[in-house]
Formats: structure tokens, sequence, C-alpha cells
């Protein structure tokens, strides 16, 4: 829901990050694709790179 | 939804759903059993530890060590945060539990999960400690034990996004969740990626353990398992901090300063709090200093940054609360008058302060790369993650109970003097644990290490006399904090199980309490600076605030000094 009407006449323009605080699901996308991709892919590939030695 | 599935509670007015209330009970009291068995461990640890009484013999120390760290890090901080995630979610928001049945299945879970991981131990054939690095084996129900834990504590998690979802839905609330809530929604994410990254590491390595996997890559495993391991750590900071807004409320009828501040900042934990997983790999071979330093120092001090903004925000509106209720003489008159024999907030305020001056600090200097190396792996390490997880964490989670007990359990509390002096003897006891540790650490006495005599070793190193005088204070101290933490049990045990019944507020058991509500008036006319100082309107928290900043700075720069020193540039 974007907007909420006060005493049901004008609509009030909810602020964006308001919008994102208020929904856990956005939330839990950012909480996981942050760390997964600059702690553990990143640091995976890292290892991944690492020459096999002869 | 029928009202017959609800019972409000007479004194605070909070609404209880009874399948969530029986399963918030149910959750406690593992906990609390696991926190007894994790304590006896600590006792046996301890004592080994303090050279003049080394107790146990090397196998069994390693054992009573990974018996210690899995109850205790894992188990009992773990099972009182899916507590907490039922009562911010259906208690706070008046709402009745989704699925109480899958609920009821991630407590078994859990349950067989511990009983399974602490069999594997008890056996002696998993003395792997709680990292079990790789190519380390353990039996493999050591690893089961995690895992079926992890997949019940999962469902937990799952169940508490369900019942924001179903409060929204039914319209028990209007607007945002409450901040509480809010702050238990950051523990719950951060669980679910912990989470994630334990069944990524732990399934292979169970594989592994049973003959059906022939490699596991040690340099991986660490990268992977410390996204378990750290960031299990940064759900407890989420959701002691949500406890300690709930006790500023519970306690004071204390409002969050500004609510977008508070809420911003558990964002910040959101988004980068589990990057400082990085910090244990700072000595790794085969890991950037672009991914090390990216990981620890640039995103992670918005981390940091958050923790501050709590630390400054909890007793900035407790301070505002206090000042108008009248006690605005000086700068600290709210805080000498504060309620110091009610262990809710005493335990809640030395939790505050041990997690931002001896965990934070310590924290941020081991989260730099060059300076870590001066403590890395040593028993510097455990002083600053007891000062994380057991002053700020544990004692929080301590101070929450002496609410629930009359509140949820509806029970007095039991031995309300001992009750009152509880937070003391294990927040101060823990204290000077964790300083004199840290003290040993500097001066290199390792981590984890069974002799630091090395006696009839091949290879000896003598530490200096005053290490050997700390790792002493290590030992009395830590002996002093688990009487604390014995206190905590036989109170909450003796008063759930055997406790009278609660009337009304006035039989609670300690009578130093008794609850504000938050209330909106007490914002005075003119806004909150109409009630502090200078045009502030927490200035006694303004200059603790300060206070903490010159330690810190100070203290940043004596390491760099000390690096400096140690590691002579010609
Ligand atoms: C009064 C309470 C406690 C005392 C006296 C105590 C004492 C100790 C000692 C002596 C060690 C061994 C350090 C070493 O040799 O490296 C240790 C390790 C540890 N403790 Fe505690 N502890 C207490 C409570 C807790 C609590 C409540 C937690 C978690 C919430 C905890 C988590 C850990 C962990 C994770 C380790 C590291 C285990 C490892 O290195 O594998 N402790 N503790």
């Amino acid at each position: 829901m974007n907007e909420h009407t006060s005493s049901g006449e004008r609509p009030i323009k909810i602020p964006l990050m308001q919008r994102v605080l208020d929904n856990p699901f956005i939330l839990l996308f950012i909480g996981i694709f942050v760390p997964a991709v600059f702690y553990i892919i990143w640091g995976i590939m890292e290892i991944v790179n690492i020459p096999i030695a002869p | 939804m029928s009202k017959a599935q609800f019972r409000t509670c007479p004194e605070t007015g909070l609404q209880y759903h009874k399948q969530a209330e029986m399963l918030i009970r149910a959750h406690a009291v593992v906990a609390v059993v696991i926190l007894l068995i994790g304590g006896i461990a600590a006792l046996l640890v301890t004592l080994t530890r303090w050279p003049a009484i080394h107790l146990l013999p090397a196998d069994r120390f390693y054992q009573l060590l990974t018996s210690h760290g899995v109850n205790m890090l894992i188990f009992w901080i773990i099972s009182f945060e899916i507590a907490i995630l039922y009562f911010c979610s259906s208690t706070l928001l008046k709402c009745r539990l989704a699925t109480p049945k899958i609920a009821w299945l991630g407590f078994i879970l859990m349950l067989a999960g511990i009983v399974v991981n602490n069999a594997a131990v008890a056996s002696g054939t998993a003395s792997v400690m709680m990292t079990s690095y790789v190519p380390m084996p353990a039996n493999p129900n050591f690893y089961l034990g995690l895992i079926l834990f992890a997949v019940g504590a999962l469902i937990g998690c799952f169940v508490f996004l369900g019942t924001l979802v179903v409060a929204k839905d039914e319209k028990t609330y209007e607007g945002s969740i409450p901040l509480v809530t809010f702050g238990a929604l950051t523990a719950c994410i951060i669980a679910i990626f912990t989470i994630a990254s334990g069944a990524i590491v732990l399934i292979p390595t169970w594989l592994w353990s049973l003959g059906l996997i022939n490699n596991i890559d040690p340099a991986m495993y660490r990268v992977v398992w410390w996204a378990l391991g750290h960031s299990s750590q940064q759900i407890n900071v989420a959701a002691h901090v949500a406890v300690w807004y709930a006790i500023a409320a519970i306690v004071f009828g204390a409002r969050p300063l500004s609510e977008k501040v508070s809420r911003g900042a558990f964002f910040l934990y959101i988004a980068f709090l589990q990057l400082a997983s990085a910090h244990h790999l700072l000595v790794d071979p085969g890991l950037s200093a672009e991914w090390k330093i990216f990981n620890t120092s640039y995103a992670m001090y918005l981390a940091v940054l958050a923790s501050m903004v709590h630390g400054l925000t909890v007793p900035g509106s407790i301070e505002v609360a206090q000042r108008s209720k009248g006690f605005t003489k000086g700068l600290f008159e709210w805080l000498r008058k504060a309620p110091w024999g009610n262990p809710v907030f005493s335990g809640m305020f030395i939790s505050l302060i041990g997690f931002g001056f001896i965990g934070g600090i310590s924290g941020v200097v081991m989260g730099t790369e060059q300076i870590n190396i001066i403590i890395h792996n040593t028993i510097y390490v455990p002083g600053h993650f007891h000062a994380t997880v057991v002053i700020g964490t544990t004692l929080a989670f301590m101070s929450l109970t002496y609410f629930l007990i009359p509140t949820l359990f509806r029970r007095q509390v039991a031995f309300p003097g001992l009750a009152k002096w509880q937070p003391y003897l294990f927040g101060l006891g823990m204290s000077v644990f964790t300083l004199a540790m840290m003290g040993a650490g500097t001066l290199g006495v390792e981590r984890r290490h069974w002799d630091m005599a090395f006696t009839n070793t091949a290879l000896s190193f003598d530490y200096p006399a005053s290490a050997f005088t700390l790792m002493g204070i290590v030992g009395i101290s830590g002996v002093a904090a688990i009487l604390g933490g014995a206190i905590y049990i036989l109170v909450t045990v003796v008063s759930v199980f055997f406790g009278k019944r609660v009337e009304s507020e006035s039989s609670y058991g300690f009578d130093m309490t008794t609850l504000s509500r938050a209330d909106p008036l007490l914002v005075p006319d003119g806004g909150h600076e109409a009630a502090g100082k200078w045009g502030l309107a927490a200035p006694g928290t303004f200059v603790l605030a300060m206070f903490f900043l010159v330690i810190f700075v100070l203290y940043y720069a004596v390491n760099w000094k000390y690096l400096a020193s140690v590691w002579p540039m010609s």
C-alpha cells in the first residue's frame, strides 16, 4: 500500500525509504543480497582463483 | 479470530496468543536448561585456564570447550531469540501466531538437534570446537545436530515473518510495526542469512564425515563457515538492541528519541553488519587485501555507526523520560535516581555499557586489518566476544527474563534479594574477566590453549609473570560471573516451576518495580529539548557519548603506537 489518507481527504505520499522499511520482504532481500555478493560470492571467487599447485 | 485464543496480562495490557505463549515458554525453558549445561562447561574450562588450578587433562578441556562454545553461542542464544521473535510478533502486534503447528515442528527439530549434537560431543568423538574446521573430523552426528537445529530455527524465522503478514492482513496494528518488532525483524533477517550459510557449509561437511564426499577445501570452508559463525553474533546484536529499547519502554515509559534514526540504524545492520564476518579471516592466505579491507572497514563501519546510534538513543530516551518526570538536576540526576535495584533495568544498563565500552571498542580494533595482527588468535578474542555475547546479549536476555517471569509465566520472582544483585555479580564479574583476557591477549597468551606453561613440550615459550597473573584474574572473575549465572538459573527455575502465582503488579516479587507504560505525555511542552540543558534533549547522554569517543580514539591510537613498536620499520 503506497498511500494513506488522512481524514479521508488528501492522499499522503509515504516517503520511499519508509516504504522500504515497512516491507519485510524487501529488507530480507537486501539483507541476503548484500552479504551474499560482497562477502560470500566475492570471497569464494578469490579462493577458486588460487592456482592449483602443480 | 476468537478472543478465547488470547490472554490479556492485567497489569501490562500485553495480549498473549495462547499458542504463541506456550511456544515462547517452551523455547525460553529449553534456552535456560542449555545455559546451565554451557555454564557447567564454562566453570570447568575456566578452572583449566586458571594456571594455578589447571584442572582438566587436555582431551577433556577440548571436549568441554566444544560443549561450552556450541551450547552457549548457538543453542542458548538462538533458542532464546526464537522466543523473542514470537513475543515481538504475536504479543507486541496483538496477533495470532501464524501456523503454530509448524512452529512446534521447528521447536521439536531444534530440540532434537540439541540432543543429537550434545550426545556426539559427550561421546568424546567430536571435540572439534564450535568452528569444526576441516580437515579435523567429528562424529557425523555433531554436524547433523547442528543441521537439525538450524532447520528448526529457520522455521521459527519464517513463522515470525508469517505472523507479520497475518498482523498486517488482519490490521492488528496501524502504520509501521513498532520499533522493537522492527529490531526483531532485523535479527530475523540476519538469522536467515546465517542459517542459510550454515546449511551451505554444514551439509557437505556432514556428507564428508559420512565418507560420501572426498574433500572439503579448508579455505572455502572458513569463508562460508564464518558467514554462519560471525553472522550469528549479529543476530544477537540486533536482538539485544531490540531488548534494550523494550526495557527502556517497560521500565521508564521511554519513547525512542527519533524513530527514523533508530530504524535507519537497524537498516544499516541489515545491509552491512554481516560483512564483518571477514575479520576472522584477516590473516588467511588466498583472500585479497581488497576483500578483507572492504568487508571489515568501509562497510563494517556503517554497522558500527549503527551500534553507536543505538548506544546513544537508548540511554538518551531514558534520560528524556526521567527528566520529564522531574529528575532534571545537573547532568546525571536522571541516571542516579534510576531504579538500580530493579534487575530489569540494572541488567539492561550494564549490558549496554559493557557492550559499548568493552565489546564495541575492542571489536573495532580487531576489525582493523593492521592492528588485528597484534592480538590475532590470542585470548584477547574471547575477551572481546564475552563482552559482546555475554555482557551484551546474555545479560540483556537475563534482564528481560525478570520481566517475563511475572508477566508471561505469571509467577513471582523467587529470591528477590538475590535477583537484585545478580546483574551486578554477573556483569561486573564478566567485565573484569574480559578486560583481564584482553590484557593477557595483548601479552600474547593464545586462545584455546590448554597449557600456557608449555610443560614438557618440545617447543616452549616463557610468558611474562604478568600474563600468568592476568590469567589468574580471568579465573577468579570468571568464577564470580559463573556464580552470577547460577543465581539467574536458580531464580528462574524456582520462580517458573515452584513460584507463587502473581495476583497484581505489587506481587511481582521485587517491590522496587512499577511498570511504566509508554506514555505520550512524557514528552513535555516545547518538545524533548524543554526538559534538557544547553538546547540538548539528553545532555547527560551526550557527555557520556563524548567520554566514550575519547576512550575509543585513545585506545585505537594506542594500538597503532603499539603496532609500531612490535613491528619496527627500518
Ligand atoms: C560466566 C560465564 C562464562 C565464563 C566464565 C566463560 C569462560 C570461557 C572460557 C574460559 C573460555 C575459553 C577461552 C579459551 O581458552 O580460548 C570460553 C570460551 C568461549 N565462550 Fe565462554 N564463558 C562464559 C559464558 C559464555 C556465554 C554466555 C557465551 C555465549 C553466549 C560464551 C561463549 C563462548 C565461546 C563461543 C567460546 C569459544 C569457544 C572456542 O574457542 O571454541 N561463553 N568461555
